[in-house]
C-alpha cells in the first residue's frame, strides 16, 4: 500500500481563542475506497508526535505509517471494507498548518505570534476536511492518546457526524502529573539558547532542547517492567553508558529531524487545556447527546494515560445508558501499547466495527 | 412447549444450556437486554442476530470481554455488583442474571437494582434443594459435592446455598411479580416438585407494580 499525502487548502478556520486563521493547509492521507452510499469512512485521529501517515508506505522515504500493524487490507480497521482518512493537526509541523508555516501578514514563520490552538481547534478542521471530502457521517473515529482526545471531542461535538468512537488510551482530561511531564518538555525546548523565543526557522534548530523534551516524553511511554526487559542495566561497551541511556538520546536526536519545537510547545498546551466536561455540569451531560456507539480501551500498565481515566468516560456514558463496549487490556508495554499491541485491539476494532456497520445499514 | 425446547438446535449443539434456550425464548424480540457476567457473549450475540435486540453485557474476565466485543456484543469489563449503581432507572427491557445469584455478595440488593434498571430480570440459578444435594449431605455428612456442584467447599464461587422454595419465600416478601418460572433437570424440563427435582430454576421477575 502506497501512502501519499495531499494537502487541502481551506479559506479559514475560527479558533477557540477568538483569531481566525486564514488560509489553513491540512495534510492527509487516505487508503481503501469511499463507498456508493459514503458510509464506510473511518477518520484516524494521530498522538501528539504522529502525522498523516498512518499507514503503508512512503514512497519517498520507504517508511511505514505510524499504525500500519492496525491499517491495511485484513487488519484491524480493514481497507478491503473501509475507507480510511487520517490528517495531520492543527498546529503540526507535517503539512498542516502550524507555528513553522508563513504567515500571511509578514511572510516570515508564524513562530511564537502563532495563536493558540485546542484539541477542539483540530477537531473542527478535520471536520471541514472530512466535509469537503463529501463525506455527511463518519462510520468511526479512533485514535490513541492525544488522538483520543480528539475522538471525545467528535463525539461530543459532532453527535450527529459519528457513527462511532474508539477512544484508545486516552482521557477527559489531563491531570497534573500529565501536564507536569508536558511542562518539563516545554521548560526544557525554551531553556535551550537555539530556541531564541521561537525564532530559529533559517538557523540552528534548538535541538538540545526538543531532544531532552523527547526523552522525557520516551520515558513516560513506557513502563517499568517494558524498560527493565528491554534495557535492564546492560551497558554499550563502545560509548561506555547504559543501553537505556543510547535509546533515549537516539530517540531524541531522531526527534529533531522531524519535529517542530514550537509545533512541541502549541501541541503539549492543547492538550493541557483539553477539558471535555468544561463549562458543562458533568461530563454525563457533554455527551448526553451522543448517539455514537463506543468503544473505549485502555491498557494495565499504562501509567501515564491510567485505565480510571478512560472509566470515566465509560462511566459518563453508561449514566445515560448510552452503548459503549470497554477493555483494559493486559500489557507490560505502558502507554506504547496502544502501538505495540496490535493483535488484541484488531480482532475486537473489527467486531465492533462489522457491528457498527451492520446498524449503519438498517438506518 | 417442552419439545420445542428439546429441538432447538440453539440449545442442543451450540450452547447446551437449557437456562440459556429459555431465555432465548422469554425475551421479545427488538427489545434492549443486559447480560451481567455475559462471559464471552454467546447468548447476547445469539440475541442480537435472531432477536434483533440492543445486548449489553458486563464481565469481568478481560479475556471473555475481548472475545465478546470482537462477536460484536457491547460488553463493558468491570464487576457487576459494583457497576449496577451507574445506570438509569428502566434502562433495559430485561436485565439477566445467569448461574451467578448464588456467587454474589449481596443477593438481595443485586436483585432489587436488576429491578431497578430493568422492567423486567430474567435469573437462573442452581437449586441447591435438589435431591442428589440433599442425599450426598445426608450421606457424607460433609458439605454436599454432586456433578453439577463438584467444588470443594473451600475454593467453590458458590457463597450463598438456597432453593427453588427459598427464592420463591423472598420474592413474596419483596412483592416482585414472578411472570415466569421453569424448572429444568439438565435440559429437561421439571413440572413436579421443582424443590427436590430441580437443577436449575428460571425466574421472570417485575417489581410490583
Amino acid at each position: 500500500m502506497v501512502a501519499l499525502t495531499q494537502t487541502k487548502r481551506f479559506d479559514s478556520l475560527e479558533l477557540d481563542c477568538g483569531v481566525t486563521l486564514a488560509p489553513v493547509d491540512v495534510a492527509y492521507q487516505t487508503y481503501g475506497a469511499l463507498n456508493a452510499q459514503r458510509s464506510n469512512a473511518i477518520l484516524i485521529t494521530h498522538a501528539f508526535s504522529g502525522d498523516s501517515h498512518a499507514a503503508g508506505i512512503d514512497p519517498q522515504t520507504q517508511q511505514k505509517g505510524w499504525w500500519d500493524s492496525m491499517i491495511g487490507p485484513g487488519k484491524g480497521f480493514d481497507t478491503d471494507q473501509y475507507f480510511i482518512i487520517c490528517s495531520n493537526v492543527l498546529g503540526g509541523c507535517r503539512g498542516t498548518t502550524g507555528p513553522g508555516s508563513l504567515d500571511p501578514a509578514t511572510g516570515q514563520p508564524f513562530a511564537m505570534t502563532f495563536p493558540v490552538i485546542t484539541i477542539g481547534d483540530m477537531v473542527r478542521l478535520q471536520a471541514k476536511l472530512i466535509e469537503a471530502l463529501g463525506i455527511e457521517r463518519l462510520l468511526s473515529v479512533a485514535g490513541g492518546s492525544m488522538g483520543g482526545m480528539q475522538v471525545l471531542e467528535w463525539a461530543a461535538r459532532f453527535p450527529d457526524r459519528v457513527a462511532s468512537a474508539i477512544p484508545i488510551a486516552t482521557t477527559p482530561r489531563h491531570s497534573a502529573q500529565q501536564i507536569a511531564f508536558n511542562e518539563v518538555g516545554r521548560q526544557a525546548i525554551m531553556a535551550d539558547p537555539d530556541w531564541n523565543s521561537g525564532n530559529y526557522y533559517g538557523g540552528k534548530l534548538p535541538g538540545r532542547g526538543l531532544s531532552v523534551a523527547r526523552m522525557v516524553g520516551h520515558i513516560t511511554y513506557m513502563s517499568d517492567e517494558s524498560m527493565r526487559q528491554k534495557f535492564g542495566r546492560r551497558q554499550r561497551e563502545d560509548q561506555g553508558i547504559f543501553e537505556v541511556e543510547s535509546y533515549l538520546r537516539y530517540r531524541g536526536s531522531q526527534f529533531v529531524d522531524r519535529f517542530d519545537a514550537n509545533s512541541y510547545l502549541y501541541i503539549t498546551k492543547a492538550m493541557d487545556l483539553f477539558d471535555l466536561a468544561a463549562g458543562q455540569q458533568s461530563l454525563t451531560a457533554v455527551l448526553e447527546r451522543a448517539k455514537t456507539k463506543f468503544l473505549v480501551i485502555s491498557f494495565t500498565s499504562d501509567w501515564l494515560y491510567p485505565s480510571y481515566q478512560s472509566q470515566e468516560v465509560v462511566n459518563a456514558l453508561r449514566r445515560r445508558n448510552q452503548d459503549v463496549a470497554y477493555i483494559e487490556l493486559t500489557s507490560q508495554y505502558g502507554h506504547d501499547a496502544f502501538l505495540v499491541e496490535v493483535d488484541e485491539q484488531a480482532e475486537i476494532v473489527k467486531g465492533f466495527l462489522l457491528r457498527v456497520t451492520k446498524g449503519v445499514n438498517r438506518r | 412447549m417442552t419439545a420445542a425446547r428439546q429441538s432447538d438446535p440453539f440449545v442442543r449443539d451450540l450452547l447446551g444450556r437449557g437456562d440459556y434456550a429459555i431465555f432465548s425464548e422469554i425475551v421479545a424480540p427488538q427489545t434492549c437486554v443486559l447480560d451481567l457476567g455475559c462471559g464471552d457473549g454467546e447468548l447476547l450475540s445469539w440475541l442480537a442476530e435472531n432477536k434483533d435486540v440492543d445486548a449489553r453485557g458486563v464481565e469481568m474476565d478481560a479475556a471473555k470481554v475481548q472475545k465478546a466485543i470482537a462477536k460484536g456484543v457491547s460488553c463493558y469489563q468491570g464487576n457487576l455488583e459494583e457497576c449496577l449503581a451507574d445506570y438509569p432507572d428502566g434502562a433495559f427491557d430485561y436485565v439477566i442474571l445467569s448461574q451467578t445469584l448464588q456467587e454474589v455478595r449481596r443477593p438481595l440488593q443485586v436483585m432489587n437494582e436488576m429491578l431497578r434498571v430493568g422492567r423486567r430480570a430474567i435469573v437462573a440459578f442452581p437449586n441447591f434443594g435438589h435431591w442428589r444435594v440433599r442425599l450426598a449431605h445426608l450421606l457424607t455428612g460433609r458439605a454436599p459435592k454432586t456433578t453439577r456442584f463438584p467444588h470443594e467447599w473451600y475454593d467453590s464461587p458458590n457463597i450463598h446455598f438456597f432453593t427453588v422454595d427459598d427464592f420463591e419465600i423472598l420474592a413474596a416478601r419483596e412483592n416482585w411479580t414472578i411472570e415466569k418460572r421453569v424448572f429444568l433437570d439438565g435440559n429437561r424440563e421439571v413440572k413436579m416438585l421443582p424443590n427436590l427435582l430441580a437443577e436449575t430454576a428460571v425466574y421472570l421477575v417485575r417489581r410490583h407494580a
